[in-house]
């Protein structure tokens, strides 16, 4: 029986399968607890005799927690239970392996979006050869992380920028504004990666992803919106509205997409390049370029073009700028159509750089909060820079705080933001509460 | 189609140990958000504090009595603590701050730094012994008729989770008619009248929020104590936003209203969910173009619409009259 995902189900294991290439054989596990577990066997080798490899520590973690650690037995065996189904990251301690050993491939170290279904015992693969391991030294992980925090940044100043223009015009603070976000990545798979889709590259397929968007954009300002303006509605009512919308668009998109995360083929596991003696991922270092060229874009409209002067002075006071001829509803509508297009961008960008899925929008929303409220709400550059500065505390705090909790450290700068300079950096102060 | 098999899930659900917990939690929202105008998207969290007070310090040898005093006094405090720097905030900034506080906190909960206490991603079980050994009703036994019957151990629940929301009702509306209750329902009405009246207008929404927060607490440990285990998962943001639904629904800002709320909407959401089952298995079409999760998933849509609707719509409820502000007036 076919579900109504069926003309988008994906093979997520595709890639995983693909990495099987390599010279470890994975084997049924070892009878373990009644629940789920990922397990495996490595097995290094060569002139086709095959050598368990003992002592390697793998780490099965979900969403960033780690949630057990196993070291391979005498026989190469290791096993790590679940605790239920769900999505996981497999990650190898390269430093573990014996001398001489290594990863045929070192970006297969972490398998991410693993899928383990309700008492499944799922097997992964490692393949391990020969060569030699290298160590990474402090300069390289500051760098990288310092990238890292650039591209996580890029990605949410495209998210939040939309957020923040929409408040500055309407004066709405739009919960549902996450699902914009997840509607880009999710219609770009679509477009790109479905067995039934046309399998368009991602580039192209982010085309139609983000046209689409836009139109939904406009479509929910002009008859969910506007109507309610109309009417009069209490702002916070609104926002109670917008939490409804965003739970049923989210419900509505894990009920076609489904619920685990998936990748985009195109640049998946692209190796990374030396630069500067720093480890950088071209696709990262694309998705800065292309995400600060389009905000450059995004200004020069804002400054020079008639619409962009408008939306700025709608944002700034909306009935002068109505007496003074401007059509603010006009300019609402534009505004919603800039919006979500590039909050379907920063979802391409998201999905390209972390993995596509039905929440992924709710996940980063509460970055996207505290980039504009470090920025100050309602303002344009303001949320860029804040943006780049929750993205590179997020990456950065990693240094010194466990990887599962850097979402945290965002969302402390927003807390202390708001007690200490609640109208941002870059906003005006006005009477509050 | 078997339609008493969907009353009865429906009934069920409607009277079990859930909508008891649920609408004590809405209790407590009521009196932030019906009474103060306090729009708290962080709910969730008082109720994951809580549940883990109870929860950590049965698990480190205290006794069940002391376990719920710390849930409670931790989730007051929690109140105390949130309050404090976010509340002189404007209110769509104190929505923002609320439901990333709770992210942090849950998101701490569940991390591998704080599994020695939480037990990280796989929560803590087997702290509710005590409770259950209390049960006067044999656990095994059936009780009810028909399809509507439940076992010992449920009833027990229910009974103690029922006389909790009468007990937690009468209280607030024992409040709301004090003079506190009145100034309450002025700052939500007109907050810089209220200020310009010489109260502190502060102080009493800090007050409604830790004493709703309480509430919840309590809530969040009868949770603990039915189900007998605690994951970080129990306490992800949709849970705050049934219960706005809940409230909103009941009407915000009246006494009963959080717990008609709490009972309608777990009729329709259960009744929903062994409807959409049903139809799934059995009418071909839509078992074509459903699975049986994704048919599971049309409730939760069903949800988000509710709330634009009532919002849209019915903002008063079902139980308040137009005329007294609450939701629309905030």
């Amino acid at each position: 029986m076919a579900g109504a995902a069926h003309w988008l189900r994906r093979g997520t294991r595709l890639w995983l399968g693909l990495m099987a290439v390599g010279l470890v054989l994975s084997t049924p596990l070892p009878a373990a607890a009644q629940g789920e577990t990922i397990g495996g066997t490595l097995v290094y080798r060569a002139d086709d005799e095959r050598t368990p490899v003992e002592g390697v520590s793998i780490t099965v973690s979900q969403d960033g927690t780690p949630i057990g650690t196993a070291v391979s037995d005498a026989e190469g065996r290791w096993s790590v239970p679940l605790p239920g189904p769900g999505s996981y990251q497999v990650t190898l301690d390269v430093a573990t392996l014996p001398e001489g050993v290594t990863l045929t491939d070192p970006a297969t170290a972490e398998l991410t979006n693993v899928a383990v279904i309700g008492g499944q015992r799922r097997s992964v693969i490692f393949p391990l050869g020969e060569g030699t391991t290298s160590g990474v030294t402090t300069y390289a992980r500051i760098g990288a992380l310092f990238v890292a925090g650039l591209k996580l940044g890029a990605t949410i100043a495209l998210a939040a920028l939309g957020l923040s223009l929409i408040y500055g015009v309407t004066r709405l603070v739009n919960f549902a504004h996450a699902e914009l976000v997840t509607l880009g990545a999710v219609i770009a798979y679509l477009f790109h990666a479905t067995g039934s889709g046309p399998g368009w590259p991602l580039i192209v397929a982010a085309i139609p992803a983000v046209l689409l968007v836009a139109g939904f954009g406009w479509l929910q300002g002009r008859y969910v919106w506007q109507p309610l303006r109309k009417r009069g509605t209490a702002a916070l009512s609104l926002m109670v509205v917008s939490i409804g919308l965003s739970f049923a668009l989210r419900s509505l998109i894990q009920l076609f997409f489904g619920g685990l995360p998936v990748a985009y083929p195109d640049f998946a596991g692209q190796p990374a390049i030396d630069v500067l003696g720093i480890p950088m991922v071209p696709k990262h270092l694309a998705t800065i370029g292309v995400s600060i060229a389009v905000l450059f874009l995004v200004s020069q409209f804002l400054q020079r073009s008639r619409t962009g002067t408008a939306m700025r002075a709608v944002s700034d006071d909306r009935d002068l700028a109505e007496t003074s001829g401007i059509d603010v509803d006009r300019v609402i509508q534009v505004t919603w159509i800039l919006a979500a297009l590039l909050a379907a961008l920063g979802g391409i960008f998201y999905g390209l750089n972390e993995s596509v899925s039905y929440d992924i929008g709710f996940r980063i929303l509460l970055l996207l909060f505290a980039a504009v409220v470090l920025g100050g709400l309602g303002t344009a550059y303001g949320v860029m820079a804040g943006a780049f500065a929750v993205g590179i505390v997020v990456e950065m705090s990693t240094l010194w705080l466990p990887a599962e909790l850097k979402v945290v450290s965002g969302l402390v700068i927003l807390i202390a933001m708001l007690l200490v300079r609640p109208q941002g950096i870059f906003g005006t102060r006005e009477r509050i509460g | 189609m078997d339609w008493t098999q969907i009353l009865a899930a429906g009934v069920l659900a409607t009277i079990g140990p859930v909508t008891a917990g649920y609408a004590l939690s809405a209790i407590g929202l009521n009196l932030q958000f019906g009474y103060a105008g306090l729009l708290n998207f962080g709910h969730v969290a008082f109720m994951l504090v809580g549940a883990y007070g109870t929860a950590v310090t049965v698990e480190f040898g205290g006794p069940m009595w002391l376990g719920l005093i710390v849930g409670i006094v931790a989730a007051v405090l929690f109140g105390l603590l949130l309050g404090i720097p976010t509340l002189r905030l404007r209110a769509d900034y104190f929505a923002i701050t609320s439901i990333a506080a709770a992210e942090v906190l849950r998101l701490v909960v569940r991390s591998s730094w704080a599994e020695p206490l939480t037990g990280g991603v796989f929560g803590i079980q087997g702290f509710a012994g005590d409770f259950h050994r209390l049960n006067p009703f044999p656990a095994t036994e059936l009780y009810g008729i028909g399809q509507f019957v439940v076992t010992g151990r449920a009833l027990w629940v229910i009974v103690v989770g029922w006389a909790l929301v009468l007990l937690a009702s009468l209280f607030v509306a024992r409040l709301i008619r004090s003079p506190w209750g009145r100034v309450l329902k002025a700052i939500r009405e007109d907050e810089d009248a209220t200020r310009s009246l010489g109260k502190n207008v502060f102080a009493y929404k800090l007050q409604a929020l830790m004493i709703g927060g309480g509430i919840a607490g309590l809530a969040g440990i009868l949770f603990a104590l039915e189900q007998q285990s605690i994951h970080p998962t129990g306490f992800e943001p949709r849970i705050t936003f049934i219960l706005f639904v809940m409230v909103i629904l009941g009407g915000a800002g009246s006494i009963w209203g959080a717990v008609l709320g709490a009972a309608v909407f777990n009729f329709l959401f259960f009744a929903t969910d062994t409807l959409m089952a049903q139809l799934q298995a059995n009418v071909d079409w839509i078992g074509t173009i459903l699975t049986p999760a994704e048919a599971g998933l049309i409730k939760y849509v069903l949800v988000g619409v509710a709330l634009i609707l009532l919002i849209v719509f019915r903002p008063q409820g079902l139980l308040r009259s137009r005329n007294e502000g609450g939701a629309d007036a905030a």
